[in-house]
């Protein structure tokens, strides 16, 4: 790479974004040249994404230059981007931690989509025949005239990068492309990227997981409180100094887990999951006969690739899905098709994995989302009225006791940084169960807790979870982190299209073996249930 | 260089824009309309105040005590303001409840029906006890009108939007069945309605023809922002307007919800219809059906479901219809001009709307090259 002689394609400079209460980047300073991939690490809310959004043409700053050299020419000049449409004429396009895919459509109307081109005539054909092309230059598998509600997490971001580069694309940033995938599925995008790089692309990758920036990146900028502290060669450092970078101080990687209490003790289980068969939201069948259970002091993962319905299971035992057969025990009761509610009120907890479309209002304050689960009991109930001075000062407190980063209790949470919109749920979540449950004994159903959180934020839920363990809670821990699953759980049970495959035993279990479960491949299931 | 036009969506709403675009767009129409008036030959700035001066009257009416314009425009905006506060309590939970004016007239219908047959019936009741029967009748029976819906969405997902609109043609209907057949007043020389109420049946006036509806109108506006911001009903109102999803995941009973949110729409389009007989009509006739449960959509879109906002908006143009009427018969202008000129304002006050959330930029297109300047 030829760096040293040539301007930057893009270069931020002295950018500043102020939102009310926060100064989301201050006079930052950014470059990223032609061939090179370029991770930008930072804690949740250092800015991060609004210093891209800008970049995209999201956001204006309140202060600051952007300049780019395309392609060919030597001299940068300073630009105006002032839309999503502006920066992709420019050459540069973003793909957004939460896609902006049609699903209704196929993947080539998609890749089409606001696009003037071709005004009147459509040549699909044409469109097509393009994207296949582009496929195979970058390896980035992708049937065109699939429908996107038909395509897994993985397929629909390779969809959103073709789209980027069938605008001609060339500089490329991406928004946590990794928290969404499987191992497999991110070692497969690094190749693409690199891919990409070689041929003169430059590429700007978000992301909160150390090795992908070690592996994957030439060059590495940490964020920290809206301020650029470092630009530095990959080679040239490790994950223990982008993490101190990154917080200001040594970061565990590691939290201890206590020995757990197995379900011994005659104690029944707190929840009981039995041959439980649902749908799906498309009519089709989401679980065939699962059965599963968790006691109190307990964390049983569930491994899987996404879409072989962990979510839906989790809908199951939190009172969200109906069951068409089996049943579902919380605490010895059987609440088989029982309202949400009754769920709630036996003490079971859920963090669920779309943060904004279930978990939150994104318009509602940030307290209003506080006592979702809260506001039916005193003092924040006060008979039919709420009393406004326990929301707020119910919402101090969590916000407190969970540090979540926010000016003020009342701006509304879908302005929150990713990071936090998680320790909301989680503050809120962990609180009810430990309200409505009369005892040690409750439920909390997490899915994919830690995606997106950086490595303290990380550290955070995981020392969160297993506090609730050893405080006696029985949780069921959705993820497709099988580090995290190994690090957390006692017991990993693997999903693959809606069955059980086995349950293995965290601390005899290995990456391999439970990879090869979750593709279904393996028959292993009895040997494995056997000798558990 | 070839340029276009662009919306773009803004990312933070800015108060100041939200009052300048209203502002702006109010002085489009007016300017659209004199252009209009200016065509037919009016005198543009002549039909304009002698619109204001139809709605609210002039200070030497005022010291003259003559309130009659701005009683005027209160009688039509009592109407306005409580159906739009029952469209607006209904949309903020993603109901669209367009039935406000079939829930209206059934309103009418069962409290003209109390003071049309029960003093017959029961002659024993003292006086007193017929308003508060009537306005009790008249919310019963408009909830009824809005919990059908309610009920046919809460648990059969039938659309409400087709539901609620067609009740309005039944009820419409219903009542022009009624004063035109069984219950037409046999001495009213073959005018279609019903026999006037007994006296004690009317709600008592204030000013003018202004009567205690609007009282009920004021008070069911605190009433809601009570609602709304202070009880745990309303909490859960607003959390399933802002999303639905997360509402059912808080354990809140949706259907449930629909049902006794519409209960409260239709029991308040249900009070507006007792009002207008009561306080207006003193019997049922065509009048009860003018389109105040339609043009409440429109109160409450302006209002941003906002119940001050509501009661502001519905003055305001109630001031609107009445002015226009009256340049009909002080400038001898054309019925229809009047129409077109209320038209032309609200149309341009919607579309303005859409300003407070994009802003439109002139775009030119980008060069393709890059422009070697350095
Ligand atoms: N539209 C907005 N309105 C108000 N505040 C905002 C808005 N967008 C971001 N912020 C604030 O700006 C700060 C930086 O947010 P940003 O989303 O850039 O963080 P990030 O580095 O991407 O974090 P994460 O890793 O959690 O995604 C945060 O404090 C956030 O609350
Ligand atoms: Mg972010």
């Amino acid at each position: 790479m030829d760096r040293s002689d040539r301007p930057p394609a893009v270069e931020m400079r002295g950018i500043v974004k102020r939102f009310p209460g926060v100064l989301a980047n201050d006079h930052i300073h950014f470059a990223v040249h032609a061939g090179e991939i370029h991770a930008l690490l930072g804690e949740n809310g250092a800015g991060k994404s609004t210093l891209m959004n800008i970049l995209s043409g999201l956001y204006r700053p309140d202060a600051g230059e952007i300049w780019i050299c395309p392609r060919g020419q030597t001299q940068p000049r300073r630009v105006d981007i002032r839309s999503p449409r502006d920066a992709i004429n420019l050459g540069i396009g973003m793909v957004h931690q939460h896609f902006m895919l049609v699903p209704t459509l196929t993947v080539a109307e998609n890749v089409i989509l606001g696009l003037k081109d071709p005004r009147f005539l459509l040549r699909m054909r044409h469109v097509e025949e393009k994207i296949k092309q582009l496929s195979r230059q970058y390896h980035l598998q992708v049937d065109p005239s699939a429908y996107i509600w038909q395509l897994s997490v993985g397929e629909q971001q390779r969809v959103e990068i073709i789209k980027l580069l069938y605008r001609g694309a060339e500089v490329l940033i991406l928004d946590e492309p990794t928290a969404v995938l499987t191992p497999q599925e991110a070692e497969e995008l690094g190749r693409t990227l690199r891919r990409m790089a070689e041929e003169g692309k430059a590429i700007i990758f978000i992301t909160h997981k150390l090795d992908e920036v070690i592996v994957f990146s030439d060059r590495v900028t940490v964020l920290r409180a809206g301020r650029n502290i470092a630009t530095l060669d990959t080679a040239r450092t490790d994950k223990a100094e982008l993490a101190r970078l990154m917080v200001g101080r040594e970061v565990l990687f590691r939290v201890e887990k206590p020995a757990g209490v197995v379900c011994t003790n005659g104690e029944p289980p707190v929840l009981e999951v039995i041959q439980v068969e649902a749908l799906n939201d498309r009519g089709l069948p989401a679980l065939q006969g699962v059965s599963l259970e968790v006691c109190s002091g307990e964390i049983v993962g569930i491994a899987g690739v996404a879409g072989n319905g962990q979510r839906e299971l989790a809908e199951v035992v939190t009172g969200l899905r109906p069951v068409t057969r089996g049943r579902v025990l919380v605490r010895g009761q059987d609440l088989t098709n029982q309202p949400p509610l009754r769920f709630i009120e036996a003490g079971v907890s859920h963090i669920p994995g779309d943060r904004l479309g279930m978990g939150l209002a994104g318009n509602l304050p940030v307290s209003d989302n506080l006592v979702m689960k809260a506001y039916r009991r005193e003092p924040i109930a006060n008979g039919p009225f709420l009393s406004r001075r326990a929301v707020l000062s119910f919402a101090q407190k969590l916000i407190q006791a969970f540090q979540i980063v926010t000016p003020t209790a009342s701006v509304p949470v879908r302005t929150l940084s990713g990071g936090n919109l998680q320790k909301t749920i989680l503050a809120r979540e962990i609180t009810a169960s430990r309200d409505f449950a009369s005892d040690h004994r409750r439920v909390l159903v997490a899915i994919h807790p830690t995606r997106g959180l950086d490595v303290g934020a990380t550290e955070a839920v995981h020392r969160t979870l297993l506090e609730q363990r050893a405080q006696g809670a029985a949780i069921l821990l959705i993820s497709e982190d099988l580090e995290e699953l190994l690090a957390l759980a006692d017991r990993i049970a693997v999903m693959y299209e809606g069955c059980i495959m086995g349950v293995v035993d965290a601390t005899s279990a290995n990456i391999e073996q439970l990879g090869l479960m979750m593709a279904g491949e393996t028959h292993m299931t009895k040997e494995t249930a056997d000798r558990l | 260089m070839p340029f276009s036009l662009k919306l773009e969506k803004r990312l933070e709403e800015s108060k100041i824009i939200a009052f300048l675009v209203p502002l702006g767009s109010l002085l489009l129409a007016l300017v659209f309309g004199a252009i209009l008036l200016q065509s037919v030959g009016a005198d543009p700035l002549r039909t304009y105040s002698a619109m204001i001066e139809g709605a609210f009257g002039t200070p030497v009416q005022w010291t003259q005590g003559d309130f009659y314009a701005l009683t005027e425009t209160l009688v039509k905006a009592t109407p306005l303001m409580i159906c739009g506060l029952a469209v607006s309590i209904a949309f903020r939970m993603l109901f669209w409840n367009i039935g406000a004016e079939g829930q209206l007239v059934m309103g009418g219908f069962a409290a003209g029906a109390v003071a049309l047959w029960l003093p017959g019936m029961a002659p024993w009741l003292p006086h007193w006890a017929f308003l508060p029967l009537m306005a009790l009748a008249g919310i019963v029976a408009g909830a009824a009108w809005g919990i059908l819906p309610g009920l046919l969405k809460a648990y059969v997902k039938v659309n409400e939007i087709i539901t609620t609109l067609m009740l309005n043609y039944i009820a419409i209907l219903w009542l022009q069945y009624l004063y035109y057949g069984p219950w037409k007043d046999p001495k009213g020389f073959g005018f279609p309605g019903t026999a006037q109420f007994e006296p004690f049946t009317w709600l008592p006036r204030l000013i003018g023809r202004v009567h205690w509806g609007l009282v009920f109108a004021l008070l069911a506006a605190i009433f809601i922002w009570l609602i709304l911001s202070r009880t745990r009903w309303g909490y859960e109102i607003r959390l399933i307007g802002e999303n639905p999803v997360a509402a059912r995941y808080a354990g809140i009973n949706i259907g449930r919800n629909i049902v006794l949110v519409m209960f409260l729409s239709g029991g308040l389009a249900g009070l507006a219809g007792m009002a207008e007989v009561a306080g207006i009509s003193h019997r049922l006739q065509h009048g009860l059906a003018v389109g105040y449960g339609f043009t409440a959509i429109i109160v409450a879109w302006l209002a941003k479901l906002n119940p001050w906002g509501v009661v502001v908006v519905a003055f305001l143009l109630a001031a609107l219809l009445v002015g226009g009427d009256q340049i009909q018969i002080t400038m001898g202008l054309p019925a229809a001009m009047a129409s077109v000129l209320q038209g032309a304002i609200l149309f341009f006050m919607l579309g303005g709307n859409i300003l407070t959330r994009y802003r439109v930029r002139i775009v030119r297109s980008l060069p393709a090259e890059c422009t070697q300047e350095g």
